[in-house]
């Protein structure tokens, strides 16, 4: 006798995780007004930060500008949680001025549990979701272990690393998610029964340490800010100053690469244990000294989990040796003698999905309403999930009413250069952002995110008139500032050349504009001060700003040419319905990618590995016939 | 394979050569082939399939019942020809009435005439040349003179592909190099790289700097010297011309589309291809037609590269002889003292005297015609050594590029002694290099199509 009754629900929008993706993404579909199921599988770990203890750094921390521009919710939660915080490379230019942020990992937790559950429209679900459902290609909901059935119109997968995740170090290895969270076991299978191409990546951690037996004093201290930037927009920084918490810096030594060397052939990843591919840019220490063998020592950043904790995360040391190994290499380092392991370091392998198989909505090719953000795209991070978050939930919601996806492109922000990565170039190991796969950068600076995106975020819904309008305001502040500079002269008198003599630039023997004075390299905008007798006190987002757009006017406008003739081949659109395989002149490699990638731009298929110049000279001759 | 039309064109130059070759590309071409040759001294029908690729067939073309020519018929099969399509080659007696009755009764078989770079640009389509040696064929088919056509050979093998190639790979580490240090500060070092990178730059500048000094002397060898005979009336200009266009008899050929009404000639003399405009006399005159004339003769003489100067030196040197000398002043000049062969009545030393470099000649004689080409090599390709392993750049396209590219790298050498930071600098660099590919055909760029094609599709 049968009497399980079969539960059903309805929803608009369901999201399967609760990380760093789903959070954006639920948040997003569920502020637009779209009934939204957020599943996690512990709801005491949403937003969990299982690696690092910080937000942003270079080129994540554009991410997290951007995606606080569009109304995303990351930059006003590390805000909320941060213990330091700290604008990295202010020595170089002002497009990899980097933000980032330490956070405390269970504040940032709590909080951002505390903005779900106080979300309208947004149900949090703790259940294991074990199935999609999938009717004519299309998207029609989730089954979880239960055998409840949610039915949705959209659903978003940001599984994380959890989908058949295994944590490995030396020896020995166990079938959970990271912290001894329990994995998602079943719905990869559902996952590949719909056609769906799976395939493993891993990615690892360092031990944490007991503050308590580490020597601080040998080590050198890393201050934050003395005056900090906000992530959000939203906020000034008088709004969230608080008391900062140091980081320190150690070194490995040769004694430390010895210790590894020697036990290399029992690293599960060397010894073959490990199938995953593993991040290059974020390597583990025995591939840091294994690949960069004449290297001497190697930075160890030793950084606070948290004011609630005596954990300490050992940044740069990233393992997954066995516990005797690890002791010993981590005790090989001055000020870590007596260390006491808290948490062992380890590697986790996991499923994670061809991002070739999305489009630039970040929807999936061959099921419609389907939707995948963060790491099962085969990304890393809990920045670039995030970014992929907030915009698989804003299409997510544009697939429910029809309309056209919002699509960021290369020349607009690194979110943009992120998923056109993934779904047009894909990846073979957890792709991570850098500022150096951002063709266009010094249009995309931090400083600048809000200009570049929150119009987009206005137009979404996103953005609040109150705020679209403070951001108005700023703009038009930005703009008069710009053009006052211009046509400020100054007079080459005694006084004038003094000052200019003071910062070590040559004197001026006839009036010169305020603008080409701030251009020289000795000089910026807070350094003229003196010589501008009407300056008003601005705000500091303001003037910095003002100060790049001038003093690098000449190569700003040089890379806005290079984005015109970039926006000629993106806005040559290739027709949905093109069959490649009757273009005989294109190689057949070139026919085979262009066919399962279907690129929507001309420009995109340049992007194509495997499709050569001469392949896209055939297609843009092609598509002149036309 | 790209267009469905199979096309067809005579593949050598027109006139009275010992031998042509037809050639056939395209899906039809064997089909056609089969219903016009008959295969060996018995003339047995011919069946491409029987054959393998790259073979040639001895036998007749027929046009129904009546033999047209003795023939060879290559047979080359897809992809494993020029233009990677099914293609016959037909090699037929010289005379262009023979050939142009072949191709008539090939088109007849509903294959249309190919337009001029036609199998080039099919080359191109089906992937079997990149862009650069497409227009490097373009230039051989309009080269005029050995110089131009070792210089796009050379192009077509690659070998400004190469030296660009090179160029563009140490930009690009650079590039690399930096983009590393950015990213991954601790394991890649940026203290004192403006030196460094300085020191990698000013080499590239100076070979681009190179090329682009070559595109003058490439453009000569290409297109040829613009040149004017001028002098009085009478000196022998004509003569002149005439002298020189019977000595070169074959390798007169008529710019087309002149509607001015000086007549031009492009000329071959040694290795330097002179595009000859003939002028009024140039002297006083109140006739009014007269006048119009010299005014064109005088703008011509302004516009030209290299003027040939005639005087009589039969004549003593008069006023007119002095306007002359007047006009040309300063300007690239070669002056010939025509008449050699009669008495000497003009007073050389007032010439020399005006340290004027002169060569005595005769167009009855022949005299001064050999020191005639030694000044005008000497003039041309002074820096000239080897045309076959010297690199020349002799595209305008190509040579914009480059002058960009060095632009952009000045700008690079610029922004390092004003100590801008790295990410800044790499936007310059990245310039250069995609404006060098330009050149490569790995910058992508639509304007380079249509220019290409426009130049394919010439003579529409």
């Amino acid at each position: 006798m049968n009497n399980k009754r079969i539960i059903e629900y309805n929803y608009d929008v369901a999201v399967v995780g609760a990380g760093h993706a789903g959070c954006e993404a639920s948040l997003a579909t569920a502020r637009l007004g779209y009934k939204t199921i957020v599943f996690t599988v512990s709801i005491d770990n949403i937003a969990m930060m299982p690696c690092n203890p910080n937000i942003g750094g270079t080129s994540k921390g554009h991410l997290v500008r951007e995606i606080d521009a569009l109304g995303g919710e990351i930059g006003i939660n590390i805000d909320k949680t941060y213990i330091q915080s700290k604008m990295l490379n202010r020595s170089k230019g002002p497009a990899v001025h980097s933000l980032r942020a330490q956070a405390d990992k269970k504040n940032y937790s709590a909080e951002m549990r505390k903005t779900l559950e106080n979300t309208d429209n947004l149900d949090i679900r703790q259940a294991e979701v074990t199935n999609i459902i999938v009717e004519n290609n299309s998207i029609k909901g989730v089954i979880t272990s239960s055998g409840t059935v949610y039915y949705a119109k959209t659903v978003i997968l940001c599984t994380g690393v959890y989908l058949k995740a295994k944590c490995i170090y030396g020896d020995v290895s166990s079938n959970t998610g990271p912290n001894g969270l329990s994995a998602a076991n079943e719905l990869s299978q559902s996952l590949i029964d719909n056609g769906i191409e799976i395939r493993r990546f891993k990615t690892g951690t360092p031990a944490r340490i007991d503050k308590r037996t580490i020597d601080f004093s040998v080590m050198q201290e890393q201050k934050g800010d003395e005056h900090i930037t906000p992530f959000s927009f939203t906020n000034k920084a008088s709004d969230i100053e608080r008391k900062q918490i140091s980081c320190w810096l150690t070194y490995t030594n040769e004694t430390t690469h010895e210790i590894i060397k020697e036990n290399i052939d029992r690293s599960p990843l060397f010894a073959g244990i490990i199938e995953g591919t593993g991040p290059r840019y974020c390597p583990s220490i025995e591939d840091k000294v294994m690949r960069f063998a004449d290297k001497e020592r190697h930075q160890i950043f030793i950084e606070p989990e948290g004011e609630y904790t005596n954990e300490m995360y050992i940044g740069g040391m990233s393992t997954s040796l066995p516990e005797d190994v690890q002791y010993n290499m981590y005790r090989s380092i001055k000020g870590l003698e007596n260390a006491h392991i808290v948490r062992n370091g380890y590697a986790i392998e996991y499923d994670c999905i061809n991002p070739l198989q999305l489009k630039l909505n970040l929807e999936f090719k061959n099921i419609s309403g389907l939707f995948g953000a963060g790491q099962i795209n085969g990304s890393s991070g809990y920045e670039e999930a995030a970014a992929q978050g907030i915009i698989a939930g804003i299409n997510a919601v544009k697939y429910i009413e029809n309309e056209e996806p919002v699509i960021i492109d290369r020349s607009e922000g690194y979110i943009g250069v992120l998923i056109d990565d993934l779904v047009t170039k894909g990846t073979n190991e957890p792709y991570r952002m850098m500022t150096s796969r951002a063709e266009y950068r010094l249009l995309l600076r931090q400083d600048n995110a809000d200009y570049r995106l929150t119009p987009i975020g206005y137009k979404v819904g996103l953005i609040s008139e109150d705020r679209y309008q403070k951001f108005l305001k700023k703009m038009k502040n930005i703009e008069l500032e710009i053009e006052r500079i211009r046509n400020t002269y100054i007079d080459a008198d005694d006084n004038t050349n003094k000052i200019l003599e003071k910062y070590g630039t040559t004197a001026i023997s006839s009036s010169i504009s305020l603008a080409e004075l701030i251009k020289r390299p000795e000089l910026n905008y807070d350094k003229t001060a003196e010589l501008d007798k009407k300056r008003q006190p601005l705000e500091q987002e303001v003037v910095e700003q003002v100060d790049n757009m001038i003093k690098y006017e000449g190569y700003i406008e040089r890379q806005k040419r290079q984005v015109e003739q970039y926006k000629k081949l993106e806005n040559k659109r290739i027709p949905d319905n093109i069959n490649y395989f009757t273009i005989g002149s294109l190689r057949k490699e070139a026919v085979q990618k262009l066919d399962s990638i279907r690129p929507a731009s001309i420009g995109q298929a340049s992007r194509i590995s495997g499709v050569s110049p001469a392949d896209i000279s055939v297609l843009l001759v092609y598509l002149k016939g036309k | 394979m790209h267009g469905d039309e199979t096309i067809t064109a005579i593949c050598t130059a027109f006139g009275n050569a010992g031998i042509h070759i037809i050639r056939i590309s395209g899906g039809e071409a064997f089909c056609v082939i089969e219903k016009i040759f008959k295969k060996g001294k018995s003339q047995k029908p011919f069946r491409v399939s029987e054959y393998d690729s790259h073979t040639i067939h001895y036998g007749y073309i027929f046009d129904k019942d009546k033999c047209i020519d003795e023939v060879m018929v290559s047979v080359y099969k897809a992809p494993n020809s020029y233009t990677k399509e099914d293609v016959i080659e037909i090699n037929c007696h010289g005379g262009s009435y023979v050939a142009k009755n072949i191709l008539m009764l090939i088109t007849g078989l509903g294959v249309r005439m190919a337009e001029p770079g036609e199998f080039s640009k099919r080359a191109f389509l089906n992937g079997r040349i990149d862009l650069s040696q497409a227009e490097a064929i373009m230039e051989i088919i309009k080269s005029q003179n050995d110089y131009a056509l070792k210089s796009s050979v050379n192009h077509l093998r690659g070998n400004i592909k190469k030296n660009i190639e090179k160029i563009r790979e140490d930009i690009l580490n650079e590039v690399a190099y930096m983009e590393a240090a950015l990213d991954d500060p601790e394991h890649y070092e940026l203290n004192n790289y403006g030196s460094i990178l300085r020191e990698k730059i000013l080499p590239c500048i100076d070979n681009l700097e190179m090329l682009k000094k070559s595109y003058r002397e490439g453009r000569i060898i290409s297109e040829g010297v613009n040149t004017v005979i001028a002098g009085k009336p009478n000196v022998g200009k004509s003569s002149f011309l005439n002298y020189l266009l019977k000595e070169n008899k074959a390798i007169v050929t008529d710019i087309p589309g002149t509607t001015r009404d000086i007549i031009e000639y492009s000329i071959n003399i040694g290795n330097i291809c002179l595009n000859l405009t003939d002028t009024a006399g140039i002297h006083k005159t109140e006739d009014y037609i007269e006048k119009i004339g010299i005014e064109k003769t005088l703008e011509s003489i302004n516009a030209a590269q290299l003027i040939i100067c005639i005087f009589d030196m039969s004549r003593e040197f008069d006023e007119e002889d002095e306007y002359v000398l007047s006009q040309i002043e300063g300007k690239n000049c070669i002056v010939l003292l025509n008449k050699s062969d009669l008495e000497c009545k003009l007073d050389i030393d007032k010439l020399k005297s005006r340290k004027i470099k002169y060569i005595v000649f005769s167009t009855q004689t022949g005299e001064g015609f050999d020191l005639f080409v030694k000044e005008l090599e000497n003039m041309f390709y002074s820096d000239i050594i080897d045309v076959e392993n010297e690199i020349f750049i002799t595209n305008a396209r190509h040579a914009e590029a480059i002058n960009n590219a060095i632009q952009s790298l000045k700008l690079v050498i610029n922004s390092i002694s004003e100590e801008m930071p790295e990410d800044i600098i790499t936007i310059d660099m990245m310039d250069a290099y995609n404006f060098l590919g330009e050149i490569t055909g790995d910058t992508i760029g639509e304007q380079l199509i249509d220019k290409i094609f426009a130049e394919f599709c010439m003579g529409k």
